[in-house]
């Protein structure tokens, strides 16, 4: 088979391909696909284009930004390829004009996607629609390709992805170990605590006197006194959370046996005298916009790669604050953090940092911490065009039904068994996946308790990723949403929600079986529901316990309750990368494995879910160990020749 | 480093890549020239890569005037007669270039470059060679050993559905990264002339089938004197001759390098863009690598064959000639 037969062309030119994303691999891959001969294609995102994606969006110019991915890179393709056809839609996949019935007008779909979610959704409506699946995901020089095709290989969903980073409380709020800790600390605590929402839970100490004496009238320190003006406030702020919160913490002996003991920080050692009075000058302001108020602008601190001292993010704290507080007042109570808002992300470096100086942690630069804070993706545009390469090749042999030569290809950043790109056979369907398979899932859940609408947000949306989920009991309805419903309708599932499942009109109880269904994805899952009366608060948190789906072995170690740093699946996709191949899963394709994975296994592919690794992540990479083995090594490389030999061994793709 | 910081326009622009390989590498990257000599679909690919990652300069070399042939892989000439008439590829091509990033100077250099003297070449930190016979080759990366400075030599060709890599960075040092260490590393490169002069019997047994394939058809290109990239199948009986008598020489086993092979080799002489993108970016990722000094780079030949999938590195140098 020359790449260039005329049965490929034909595939090619006769080809009706939908791609999701236009982004970092979107851009890549809509010019390869165009260079190659497609001439029908679709593209759906909803991004506007951004500064930080011209230096590998490279469809995309300064003059752009702002303007809908999906179109303007339409018309940059259809400058070089004037004689195809491109329709573009600037909106979300999720939205239901993208039904079933809309897939299956394709004969593949290629994801260029960077969250959980989409992914999840996009794998859903393909195997509804039995529409080939081609899926991928980078970060920095790694970068992987894998091919879903309903019945034959794995669905994108058959294997647990890794949940969302997270730590437990008390590491976060007492004893924090890592740079991470801290920005959690300072985002989702204090930054929330300041900033945000008022009545939003939080975990952080506001009190100025102990517990135990007199809790009711303690006061919140939070609370601006009256005619205390903003310097005083923001340094009480300072000494209560880096100092006498501190002390307090200090005062319980047992936790800091086996632990280095933190030193409280108080405005009044770290800055001097006439600096704690007049801080920044905020008279050279002018700013306009709300954006470009920075406390940096005003301190003249001007490189963001550099670490400040902890004198410097001292004031950089306390001119934040303020700057808050005089420029920004009336987004008090709304905010939450946004790695686009500079003075947000000024405020946590600098919390993080102090943080950091009282638990002999390292401090880091504002442009480290924003990375960590903000999840960001670090991407080079030369792994999203290799990528982008090894998806028109799947692609093409998707269009060939050419089942034997479908690959999963790794790229890899370290050489490994002599290669760079590492294909392996993809894995069959897993049996037990409630996505593609109809394996029933069962949930524990105390049905006198448990409300309807805890089942809904715990379950339905959380746990099984709906959208627009129906919950039938046999043949009643218990709940469905939709733009349909009559007013009658829309009460009555209201009413249910606020009800108990065993109250329910249908009564569900230990033995019932439910059924969830999302009308868009086009998914049914079945639930076994099985009555408990305890759930421990600290381990089963939900209150319910759902088996037969797979979670993965998540970061969480500890068996407290946790907090997040955001993001979807955040975990390191280098370590990962580098337990897998320890673990010998990147077997080359020519032993005669049959590729069944092991529970315990983690495809990177997982991994590769956008909000990624944080830059003390990236320096720990550990290094992809070297499998590479010794030339008396039997083992032949496969080529063209021996493919059918290869073909015979395998078994499963048949 | 060198104390120069990047500009506000830099770091919001390179954000995500200062990411991956830190502010040092991208300050480097900035003040690299990179010259690129055969402009087909492969080095169009590398040079968008190499532009947007922010090197300081590239200079396109090739006066071959556009014709279809040319564009059918290449992005970066359109389609439009009254965009290219008259103009040489090279300069088609860096028109489009310099739309990608306005930082980079993207510029055309005339002439044949085997005639350049040691001047042309020491402006040059890495230089790119496609689409030549295997004297041109050999006599540049001879030029490029000469100088005082370091340059870094590459050659890279894709022949239908596959694609070839060399690389020469002489003595390079460079950082890794081992656990929480940055260890400090040294490779010795061997020249194109010792590489491609290892004797095949001396080389693991593993060697690729591709690395003997390219071998074969690059000799029987300079034999016929044939423009490189240009063969056809009734070539086909010749090279297969030729095969037999370079397997002889070598105590190769004939059946090492497939006929199959040879003959897609030599069918394909327009290039395979999903193949162009794929080698072009492991292409720039190198560079960027070398320039940087960061990471270990690839010694001394890649290649990739859509047919099994395979991106392959092979170190193909002679063990005593080499030191270290
Ligand atoms: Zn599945």
């Amino acid at each position: 088979m020359a790449m260039a037969s005329e049965r490929q062309f034909a595939a090619i030119k006769g080809a009706k391909v939908l791609m999701v994303g236009a982004g970092g691999i979107g851009c890549e891959l809509l010019k390869t696909l165009a260079l190659s001969g497609f001439q029908d294609i679709h593209i759906i995102d909803m991004d506007t284009i951004e500064v930080s994606n011209l230096n590998r969006q490279f469809l995309f110019r300064q003059s752009h930004v702002g303007q809908s991915k999906a179109k303007v890179a339409r018309d940059a393709v259809l400058n070089f390829r004037p004689h195809m056809s491109i329709t573009a839609h600037h909106a979300n996949v999720k939205d239901p004009e993208f039904n079933v019935e809309f897939f299956k007008q394709f004969n593949v779909v290629l994801n260029g996607l960077d969250n959980l979610d989409a992914r999840r959704h996009v794998n859903r409506l393909c195997l509804a629609a039995d529409v080939p699946l081609v899926e991928s995901g980078t970060t920095g020089f790694l970068g992987q390709v894998t091919v879903h095709v309903k019945g034959k290989t794995e669905c994108y969903e058959c294997q647990p992805k890794p949940a969302p980073k997270t730590y437990p409380v008390c590491t976060i709020t007492s004893t924090p170990s890592k740079f991470v800790h801290c920005i959690v600390w300072a985002k989702d605590l204090l930054f929330a605590k300041l900033f945000g929402d008022k009545n939003q839970e939080n975990d952080l100490n506001v009190r100025s006197s102990d517990a135990a004496s007199s809790s009711e009238h303690a006061e919140d320190v939070f609370e601006r006194r009256k005619d205390e003006d903003i310097d005083q406030y923001g340094r009480r702020i300072y000494d209560h959370v880096f100092g006498y919160n501190i002390e307090v913490a200090l005062s319980n002996k047992e936790t800091w046996k086996n632990r280095n003991r933190p030193r409280p920080i108080y405005t009044a050692g770290v800055l001097p005298e006439e600096l704690s009075k007049q801080n920044g000058n905020m008279d050279t302001i002018y700013a306009a916009d709300i954006t470009t108020v920075s406390a940096m602008a005003s301190l003249g601190l001007k490189n963001p790669q550099e670490t400040w001292t902890l004198m410097e993010n001292s004031r950089v704290f306390l001119e934040a604050l303020k700057l808050f507080f005089v420029k920004r007042e009336e987004e008090i109570g709304s905010l939450s953090f946004d790695k686009d808002d500079q003075l947000a992300v000024e405020f946590v470096t600098a919390a993080a940092n102090i943080r950091a100086a009282s638990f002999g942690i390292q401090l880091h630069s504002l442009f480290e911490a924003k990375g960590i804070a903000g999840n960001i993706v670090h991407a080079v545009a030369t792994t999203n065009a290799v990528i982008a390469g090894l998806i028109v090749i799947e692609a093409i042999k998707v269009l060939l039904k050419d089942t034997d030569n479908y690959r999963m290809t790794y790229c890899l950043e370290h050489i490994s068994r002599k290669m760079l790109l590492m294909p392996v056979e993809p894995y069959e369907p897993n049996k037990s996946c409630y996505v593609c398979s109809e394996t029933p899932l069962s949930l524990e859940i105390n049905t006198h308790r448990s409300k309807l609408r805890d089942f809904v947000e715990k379950i339905v949306k959380a746990k099984l990723g709906m959208n627009f989920p129906l919950i039938m009991h046999g043949s009643n309805l218990l709940y469905e949403v939709g733009d349909d419903l009559d007013e009658d309708e829309v009460a009555n599932y209201a009413a249910n929600l606020e009800k108990v499942l065993s109250e329910l009109p249908s009564s569900v109880t230990g033995g019932t079986m439910l059924t969830v269904e999302d009308l868009q994805q086009e998914l049914t899952c079945s639930i076994n529901i099985k009555h408990r009366e305890e759930f421990d608060e600290e381990k089963e948190p939900d209150g319910m316990v759902l088996s037969g789906w797979t979670q993965a072995p998540a970061a969480v170690k500890d068996d407290k309750k946790s907090i997040g740093n955001g993001g979807n699946a955040s975990n390191a996709l280098e370590h990962e990368l580098a337990e897998a191949n320890r673990d010998g899963e990147m077997e080359e394709i020519s032993e005669p494995s049959v590729k069944k994975r092991k529970l315990s296994e983690v495809s990177i592919a997982t991994i590769l879910d956008g909000p990624e690794a944080t830059a003390d992540e990236i320096k720990n990479q550990k290094e992809v160990e070297k499998l590479d083995d010794d030339d008396d090594d039997e083992e032949d490389l496969v080529m063209i020749d021996d493919l059918n030999s290869v073909g015979n061994k395998k078994t499963r793709l048949q | 480093m060198d104390g120069e910081e990047l500009t506000e326009q830099e770091t919001a622009l390179y954000d995500r890549q200062i990411r991956v390989w830190g502010a040092d590498a991208q300050r480097r990257l900035s003040k690299s020239h990179i010259l690129v000599c055969g402009m087909k679909g492969t080095v169009a690919e590398f040079c968008k890569n190499i532009v947007l990652a922010g090197v300081g300069s590239v200079t396109l070399m090739d006066d071959r005037v556009v014709t279809e042939e040319a564009f059918s892989a290449n992005f970066l000439i359109p389609p439009d007669e009254k965009v290219y008439a008259g103009k040489t590829i090279a300069e088609v091509c860096c028109s489009s270039l310099k739309e990608f990033n306005p930082m980079v100077r993207v510029s055309v250099e005339k002439g044949d470059l085997s005639n350049f003297d040691a001047e042309f070449y020491d402006k040059f930190d890495v230089i790119v060679v496609s689409c030549r016979s295997i004297t041109t080759k050999k006599l540049i990366n001879e030029k490029c050993r000469k100088l005082s400075k370091r340059l870094a030599f590459y050659t890279v060709d894709c022949r239908d559905s596959c694609g070839e890599i060399f690389v020469d960075l002489q003595n390079h040092k460079y950082s890794k990264q081992k656990l929480e260490e940055t260890i400090e590393c040294q490779l010795q490169f061997p020249s194109f002339e010792e590489a491609i002069s290892v004797p095949w019997k001396v080389l693991p047994r593993k060697v690729s089938k591709l690395y003997f394939a390219m071998r074969v058809i690059e000799r029987f290109e300079e034999a016929e004197a044939c423009t490189p990239g240009e063969t056809s199948i009734a070539d086909l009986p010749a090279v297969l001759k030729l095969k037999k008598e370079l397997c002889e020489a070598n105590s190769l086993n004939a059946s090492h390098i497939p006929d199959s092979l040879l003959e897609r080799l030599i069918m394909g002489s327009k290039e395979f863009p999903p193949v162009c993108a794929i080698v072009g970016g492991i292409l720039g990722q190198e560079v960027i690598k070398a320039i940087s000094g960061k990471g270990e780079p690839l010694k001394n030949f890649f290649l990739f064959d859509v047919m099994d999938g395979k991106g392959i590195v092979e170190d193909v140098s002679n063990p005593n000639t080499e030191s270290e």
